[in-house]
């Protein structure tokens, strides 16, 4: 055979995937020009509707009387739970319960802030006076609020069908649990408290509701990011199939963290309102009622006890973990208990695991995503639980970390109850961290602090940081049987559309619906590297209609997806096209598909480029002169691409699951000086590093980290959705539920030290959860370290940190 | 309380980013809610609406306010500043553009209160360092960003302006 002539390779093009761009997304952000839900006006006669709500914690509703309402002129309607439960079914949900949860209470309320009842008037001033018009009569109920007193055998039932505020258990076991404990030199014990917060996006909830009686068809616009799988559960509250259900969410989303996802039920509710009313609604929610009403994550109580070896070798793990989901199990929950079920060993290699789950309901506010999602709660514990360990053997915690952290040679890496960790390199992070920080000097400092009587402490967590959501996981909830016996779940499918009309201008449309993380920017990053295009003539189309854009079941803003699963979902589109516009070309040029290059708006010819046609006109013919294209390509230029990975099967018959797509890692170490007398935490220093394997745009990456550095400071020292033992709301105005601003916070040192996914096209991880996870986690061992005790409690309030060095004087006493 | 008759209604007339604007409003309106639905300056943002977020700051015949703790006739016969003073798409204010470079703004809803606080800083600070950047931003709420960026947004455009 004669060899091929070699080709003259292709002049390198630097890619655009890794730099550090400006965003698309910003101009018109910065001039006043973004259009939220609150910004858009979609129907003519749109109205204003106000929610009323509960001010009891748990009561039966006896009656409620909206006459003085309607006698109000500009009041339109008033909607009860009695048109809810007429037009609705309960939402469903991933545990069986027989908890109905319905978007408005109809009997009975079950936290502060339910909705009651709604009224739509012609604006919203209206439509609040009349909310004081309506007359609802109570019979209050004792309210459970703690996760103990729902233990507790003979507390109250909030859903008397149930029988128990315990609602769900499911216990696991992975590896020689039992040998393990048995071996060991030591078993180390803890039990920890984590807190119920939230993330309290600026922008608060928003949804424009009409019903469409000519088509029976609910339209809504809502600044909803999925998981779209709520679609699917929405649409069954309203009885209507998936396309009498058509959302849409508008260009831009004043940030969510997960929280907004939870909107759904009030999109229910705006539709029956709409519905109800005969005209178009609009709600948009109010401070008071976000911090009432919204979502938060779940306050969790752990017991937890490693088997460990003299040198600090964890051998097993067992956890007891309590979730509290507040008032209802609302969908996605309990996936807080289960996101991190396949990861609960975190960064170590702790070959047996026992895991027993337990899910409460109280009289508060039900939970759901928030930054971190179940991570925050399952580090606490781990590394609350390692630094323990340290100190029972009296080893330096390093040594302990090191002892166990992944090698480089482990990876892939299959965690006993199931994750797959594709890459890293765990110590070499570590390492990072130590040095930039400078470890030993660290240690000196807080040593020469402490000789003076001060309190000083360090703090160091090693955590993965998964992303891209198994759909599998919430039904490793399920027994086996249970499983089996319906369609099994697995994935984390994406979409992405990329088109070129017939002038040749490039449009991208997406399917994760972003909240400010720049998914526009690297989406037009990928497809000018993929397509030779310039970046500033894409556009990319983050609105989303759930009748026109390309979705699936998983997509969505959560779990950190778009780096690992929608870059991919918009790379393969992209290659579509650019198959497409070389099959085009070649036919043109008379030269081979493969000796086209696509490079600066042009299709030429390998090694010739003075042979070459615009990209414009392969697009017009495809679009004017369809029969002048070759055989078997059609006509138009319109490419959509659904992406999964294949690693992300079913939970197993053992019930594993690998519950995320991808792991990135993370290793934090934090110095805190702590005030005595006042009882403030000062954040010294701290150094984060970072694998979030290729940084598809440093730039995004790095404020990603930021953000979430911040939500974990939040965690760590300020913020708690806190009730009074009586179930009252403490923090319903941003002056009570604090956040901290440009002076609380710290100082903050990043490091990178990156890992490509083989798992992923583009090798990327996902990113901005991470410190959100860490954070709380490794503040609260720099104090634990600073005042020698081992219970401390979040969030680490100057109240709460001045208790605790008063105990100890005490004791020292 | 006395209650207010829901048609009442006052002449109210002001500039707003150089338009003049004139109405008959409600005496309850909010000045927030008069900029966003009677003069389309939707660059002006709802966050808490009982004055901690700052994500709806305007200026006010020069002085940098909450519009949710002002009525609107309180704004009668005065000149409104939003942040669709400070620059356009094609032409960038020069704290618009630092912004832009250092990733200071994520999903960009607390950003117009921030840039117009930031510029009435810049206007009146002839030396701005962190100190003092940080506490001009703590009077607003930022849930993206960790606050780091928007720092080093204003301290560049205060550089800028010194070069």
């Amino acid at each position: 055979m004669i060899p091929a002539p070699a080709r003259p390779a292709a002049p390198p093009r630097p890619s655009l995937i890794g730099q550090a761009i400006a965003r698309k997304e910003d101009p018109a952000l910065l001039t006043g020009h973004g259009r939220f839900i609150d910004d858009v006006s979609p129907f003519a006669n749109t109205h204003h509707a106000a929610v009323l709500r509960s001010p009891y914690p748990h009561a039966r509703i006896v009656s409620i009387d909206a006459s003085a309402a309607f006698a109000i002129e500009g009041v339109v309607a008033v909607i009860t739970g009695r048109d809810v439960e007429r037009l609705t079914k309960p939402f469903s949900v991933g545990v069986e319960t027989k908890i109905p949860f319905y978007c408005c209470a109809i009997d009975k309320v079950h936290y502060v802030g339910e909705p009651v009842a709604v009224v739509v008037a012609r604006d919203r001033y209206i439509a609040e006076d009349a909310l004081e018009a309506i007359d609802v009569e109570y019979d209050d109920l004792p309210p459970v609020v703690r996760i103990e007193d729902a233990l507790r055998p003979g507390s109250a039932p909030l859903h008397e069908a149930v029988g128990s505020n315990v609602v769900h258990r499911r216990s696991f076991a992975y590896g020689d649990v039992e040998g393990a404990f048995a071996a060991a030199d030591e078993i180390v014990e803890i039990e920890v408290a984590f807190p119920k917060y939230g993330s309290t996006p600026i922008e608060t909830y928003g949804v424009i509701a009409n019903y469409d009686s000519g088509a029976g068809t609910y339209v809504v616009h809502a600044n909803f990011h999925g998981p779209f799988v709520l679609h699917a559960v929405m649409a069954g509250a309203l009885r209507v199939a998936g396309n009498h259900l058509r959302i849409h969410v508008p260009p831009d989303i004043g940030g969510s963290f997960g929280i907004k996802a939870h909107v759904y039920p009030y999109i229910v509710l705006l539709a029956v309102a709409a519905r109800v009313a005969g005209v178009p609604v609009r709600w948009i929610e109010d401070r008071l009622e976000h911090l009432q009403a919204s979502s938060s994550s779940t306050d969790r109580l752990t017991w937890a006890k490693a088997a460990v070896k003299r040198d600090g070798t964890i051998l097993a793990l067992a956890l007891d973990q309590v979730d509290n989901v507040g008032a209802y199990v609302r969908a996605p929950e309990p996936a807080c208990l289960y996101r991190m079920h396949g990861t609960v060993t975190g960064a170590y290699k702790i070959p047996a695991v026992k895991i027993d789950n337990r899910l409460v309901t109280t009289n508060k506010l039900p939970t759901g995503l928030n930054r971190g999602y179940g991570g925050q709660e399952q580090y606490f514990t781990l590394e609350r639980l390692v630094a323990r360990v340290a100190k029972r053997l009296n080893l330096p915690v390093l040594d302990v970390v090191r002892r166990n952290l992944l090698r480089v040679e482990d990876f892939p890496y299959h965690a006993a109850p199931g994750s797959v960790y594709d890459a890293g390199d765990y110590g070499r992070a570590l390492d990072a961290a130590l040095r930039l920080a400078d470890y030993d000097a660290l240690v000196a400092r807080r040593d020469a602090q402490r000789a003076r009587g001060k309190h000083a402490g360090i703090g160091i967590g090693c955590i993965v940081e998964p992303s891209g959501s198994n759909m599998g996981y919430v039904s490793i909830a399920l027994p086996r049987e249970t499983r089996d016996a319906g369609l099994p779940k697995s994935g984390c499918t994406e979409a992405a559309t990329v088109a070129i009309d017939p002038l040749g201008a490039v449009t991208v449309r997406l399917g994760t619906t972003p909240q400010g993380q720049g998914h526009q920017t690297v989406a037009a990053q990928i497809v000018a590297q993929e397509l030779g295009v310039a970046f500033d003539a894409i556009e990319v189309i983050a609105e989303m209609d759930t009748q026109t854009s390309p979705w699936s079941i998983a997509s969505g803003s959560y779990s950190s997806r778009f780096a690992p699963v929608a870059s991919a979902a918009i790379q393969q589109a992209a290659r579509k096209v650019a198959a497409k516009l070389r099959a085009i070309a070649a036919h043109e040029l008379e030269i081979a598909r493969e000796d086209v290059v696509l490079a600066d708006g042009k299709a030429s010819a390998l090694g010739d480029p003075s042979r070459s046609v615009p990209i414009k006109r392969l697009a017009g013919l495809a679009h004017w002169h369809p029969t002048a294209l070759p055989p078997g390509i059609d006509p138009g230029v319109y490419e959509t691409a659904f992406f999964s990975l294949p690693i992300l099967e079913a939970p197993d018959e053992n019930d594993k699951v690998n519950s995320s797509a991808v792991y990135g890692f993370i290793a934090d170490i934090c110095y805190v000086e702590i005030d005595a007398d006042t009882g403030r935490v000062h954040v010294e220093s701290y150094v984060t590093v970072h694998d979030c394997g290729t940084m598809l745009n440093p730039l995004l990456v790095d404020g990603q980290i930021h953000g979430g550095f911040a939500h974990g400071i939040g965690g760590a020292l300020f913020e708690e959705m806190a009730y009074g033992d009586d179930g009252t709301v403490l923090a319903g105005t941003l002056a009570d539920y604090l956040i901290p601003t440009a002076t609380e916070m710290p100082p903050l040192t990043i490091g990178h030290e990156n890992v490509p996914s083989p798992f992923t096209p583009l090798g990327a991880k996902g990113v901005g959860e991470g410190n959100a996870m860490s954070v709380p986690v490794v503040i609260a061992n720099a104090v634990a370290d600073a005042l020698g005790v081992d219970d401390v409690t979040l969030p680490l309030t100057p109240a709460r940190v001045w208790a605790i060095l008063r105990t100890n004087a005490e004791a020292r006493a | 309380m006395t209650s207010c008759e829901s048609d009442e209604r006052h002449a109210v007339e002001m500039t707003v980013d150089g338009r003049r604007i004139r109405r008959y409003v409600s005496p309850r309106l909010l000045l927030l809610d008069f900029l966003r639905t009677e003069c389309g300056a939707t660059g002006v943002h709802a966050g808490c609406e009982h004055g901690v977020c700052g994500a709806c700051t305007v200026k006010v015949d020069g002085r940098v306010t909450r519009s949710c703790l002002m009525f609107a006739i309180q704004a009668d016969g005065g000149a409104v500043e939003t942040v669709a003073s400070l620059g356009t798409r094609d032409a960038l204010s020069p704290l618009q553009e630092a912004f832009r470079a250092r990733h200071a703004l994520q999903c960009g809803f607390c950003t117009p209160g921030i840039l117009v606080s930031a510029q009435a800083f810049l206007d009146s600070e002839e030396h701005p360092d962190e100190r003092s950047v940080r506490e001009m931003l703590s009077g607003h709420l930022c849930r993206c960003t960790g606050y780091a960026p928007i720092v080093a947004a204003v301290l560049d455009a205060a550089a800028q302006r010194e070069r």
